[in-house]
């Protein structure tokens, strides 16, 4: 019993041929589009890399760039074969690599949905890595001094400018750390002394925030300094005053609207890519039963499965048990033999 | 004597009409380009009119735009007149429009050669505006309760922050302007009523910068106020100090990119005028030759293609006394009167 069978006359099988050769050329313009998308997403994730902590998030942006590179290569080899099966005499020539071919693709077909659903799935590894490294950026902030974190200070600066927030979760968050680099520090002030000694730690810590926290959308002068005292305004207009925004929330509505955008049009792609390679299938046995039918001129079945799903299976687990034990020996010939025959020949 | 004589067989008759072709749709391309750049343009300029005091003149944005949709139309006309070329049924429809479409192209080089040139300069015109516009900017940074004048602190901060550039000049432009407003000075403070008299014109000067002038490069956090006195910062001296503040003044910089963007259109205005002569060349080329076939019902036979019938000076020599026999033709030919009535 066939799964999905359905029967191909000769210049249906012609017309699936020519349909399917373009289809995998449309597929090659898709993988290029894969490909592109995983550059895209690569270079927006290096764009903030030294706010993350962790750089596990890449395998993102890898996985769709060998992705696409490999339906590429796939769906151009699969066009070739594709036109080439529109005559029996050609198909022979690719009758023993199309089963491997169809397998190599089917495996292909489900790593690009692997990369789809990783898309949606990134989401809580990255709010973490952003937490960790936004929290290690402006710990550093104040070291412009200390190789290889020198440019810290300009890339939260210039994060906190473009995506319009202040802080990991919020403005108060600058209030907890020593943004002002001791060497800016008059230590010969008593008031910048009694601060420091008030602190456990010997923080320099004051309710101030860098100018970047300042919002272009303010009406008034942005005032950074002495926000927790502030008299000349309440509380609630003071807030217009800073970006309200957390870096945090910013940078991760940014990246998952990329990349939700980014799983879509990978699932779309799946989806053509399953299209393609059911295609492919159908032609293949529709070929090869044209070859055992003998008859180059005569209608032929194809089928996705040659026997029901659960038969399948079961063939499909024989073969791989066999496998194992064609490496025992079993054909000795000093076992197994029949004494019977011996004794009978032995009197006559 | 034809100037720039050239024979045709049938073989470079063909080659040059698919060559002309490809060319005009070429020159189609060239012309969307213009087209888009002109739409670019005109977009950039109203983007920051704020910063111009909505003075800036829209002449050469609107002047690619139209000379843009004038190449696609004149040279898509060209291209079919190409393709049609070779056959000889066809080619006859387009045989008596040739001459004034020759001319037309004529007139649109002259026009592309006039856009070239004010791309060039207008520059000066932008320059003026701009620094005038910026002036009154920095005037009115603190009005952010009039109508009329409440986004521009917030138009002139993200140019700030965009073009890394603080003041029209400099960053002393910011002391002689009040830019915060009177609504956020706490009048009851002796040393802002202090301040606010010692001025001639009653306005709270102060040495101190907005934030947008703050340069994220720089490795101390910013320092916006009491610029010019060294004692108010530890370790620091204005003369020396170069990373805090951006140092460039927002006239250049907004110069800078608008004459940069004019200059390479400019450019590739002159471009497409060299594209449009190459046409104009190749399609004279070609109905001349085709003009010459000495049998037309052979399409093997020879002919030969030229730029002009005569020769420059003979050309243009028929040429002025046309346009005296056109001046004359409107005058009253009295004299002929009398003779005709002998």
């Amino acid at each position: 019993m066939a799964v999905g069978k359905v029967t191909f006359s000769k210049v249906e099988r012609e017309k699936l041929a020519e349909v399917l050769w373009l289809l995998n050329w449309i597929s090659v313009v898709t993988g290029t589009i894969l490909f592109g998308l995983g550059l895209f997403l690569r270079v927006e994730i290096h764009k903030w890399q030294e706010v993350m902590s962790e750089q596990g998030i890449l395998y993102v942006p890898h996985m769709l760039i060998t992705t696409g590179l490999a339906a590429c290569c796939i769906n151009f080899f699969g066009g070739k074969i594709c036109l080439d099966c529109a005559d029996t005499n050609k198909f022979l020539r690719w009758k023993l690599v199309m089963m491997p071919y169809i397998i190599c693709t089917f495996f292909f077909t489900s790593c690009v949905l692997a990369g789809a659903l990783m898309c949606y799935g990134i989401r809580s590894q990255m709010e973490e890595s952003l937490f960790m490294g936004l929290r290690n950026a402006m710990r550093y902030y104040k070291d412009t001094d200390t190789p290889g974190r020198c440019n810290l200070k300009r890339t939260v600066d210039l994060l906190q400018i473009q995506f319009q927030c202040c802080g990991n979760t919020g403005y108060r968050d600058w209030f907890q750390i020593q943004w002002i680099s001791s060497r800016y520090l008059d230590m010969s002030s008593s008031a910048v002394v009694d601060r420091m000694r008030s602190n456990v730690e010997g923080k320099y810590l004051m309710d101030g925030v860098p100018f970047s926290c300042c919002s272009t959308f303010s009406p008034w002068p942005c005032i950074q300094h002495h926000l927790s005292t502030s008299s000349t305004q309440d509380e609630q207009s003071q807030q217009l005053n800073l970006w309200r925004r957390g870096c945090r929330q910013a940078l991760l509505d940014h990246y998952t609207g990329i990349m939700q955008s980014i799983g879509l049009t990978v699932l779309l792609i799946w989806l053509f890519e399953l299209l393609v390679l059911t295609g492919v299938r159908y032609l293949q046995t529709a070929m090869e039963n044209v070859l055992r039918l003998g008859d180059p001129e005569s209608e032929s079945d194809g089928w996705i499965l040659e026997n029901s799903l659960a038969e399948t299976a079961r063939s499909n687990f024989n073969i791989i048990k066999n496998l194992g034990k064609c490496y025992q020996v079993d054909d000795d010939p000093n076992i197994n033999v029949p004494t019977a025959a011996a004794e009978e020949e032995l009197p006559s | 004597m034809p100037f720039m004589p050239v024979k045709f067989n049938l073989q470079r008759r063909v080659k040059l009409a698919q060559g002309l072709w490809m060319l005009y749709w070429f020159s189609v391309i060239a012309g969307i380009l213009i087209f888009s750049l002109g739409i670019f343009f005109k977009i950039e300029l109203r983007k920051r009119s704020e910063m111009m005091d909505n003075n800036e003149s829209h002449l050469v944005p609107n002047l690619l735009i139209l000379v843009g949709l004038l190449a696609c139309g004149l040279n898509a006309f060209g291209g079919k007149v190409c393709h049609d070329s070779l056959d000889p049924i066809k080619f006859s429809k387009w045989k008596p429009m040739l001459k004034t479409y020759l001319l037309l192209c004529c007139g649109f080089n002259v026009l592309l050669v006039l856009v070239s040139l004010l791309c060039f300069l207008m520059q000066f015109s932008v320059y003026l505006t701009l620094a005038e516009g910026l002036s009154y900017a920095i005037r009115f940074y603190k009005d952010t309760d009039t109508p009329g004048r409440c986004f521009m602190k917030r138009t002139l901060d993200m140019t700030q922050i965009e073009f890394h550039c603080c003041g029209n000049n400099n960053f002393r432009d910011w002391f002689e302007v009040q830019w915060i407003s009177n609504r956020y000075l706490d009048m009851s403070n002796d040393v802002v009523k202090d301040r606010v008299l010692s001025n001639v014109e009653g306005k709270y000067l102060m040495d101190s910068v907005p934030f947008s002038c703050c340069n994220p490069g720089s490795p101390r956090p910013c320092i916006q106020h009491h610029l010019t006195n060294n004692s108010a910062h530890y370790d620091y001296d204005h003369r020396t100090e170069e990373l805090n503040i951006w140092t460039r003044g927002c006239l250049e910089a907004l110069f800078s990119y608008y004459s940069s963007l004019m200059s390479s259109i400019g450019v590739f205005v002159l471009f497409a005028i060299i594209l449009e002569s190459v046409d104009m060349a190749g399609l004279k080329y070609l109905s001349t030759a085709l003009e010459t076939m000495a049998e037309p019902e052979n399409p093997e036979c020879e002919s030969e293609g030229w730029l002009l019938e005569k020769g420059v000076k003979e050309t243009f020599s028929d040429l002025l006394t046309k346009l005296k026999t056109l001046g004359r033709t409107n005058q009253v030919e009295g004299g002929d009167a009398p003779e005709a009535n002998t």
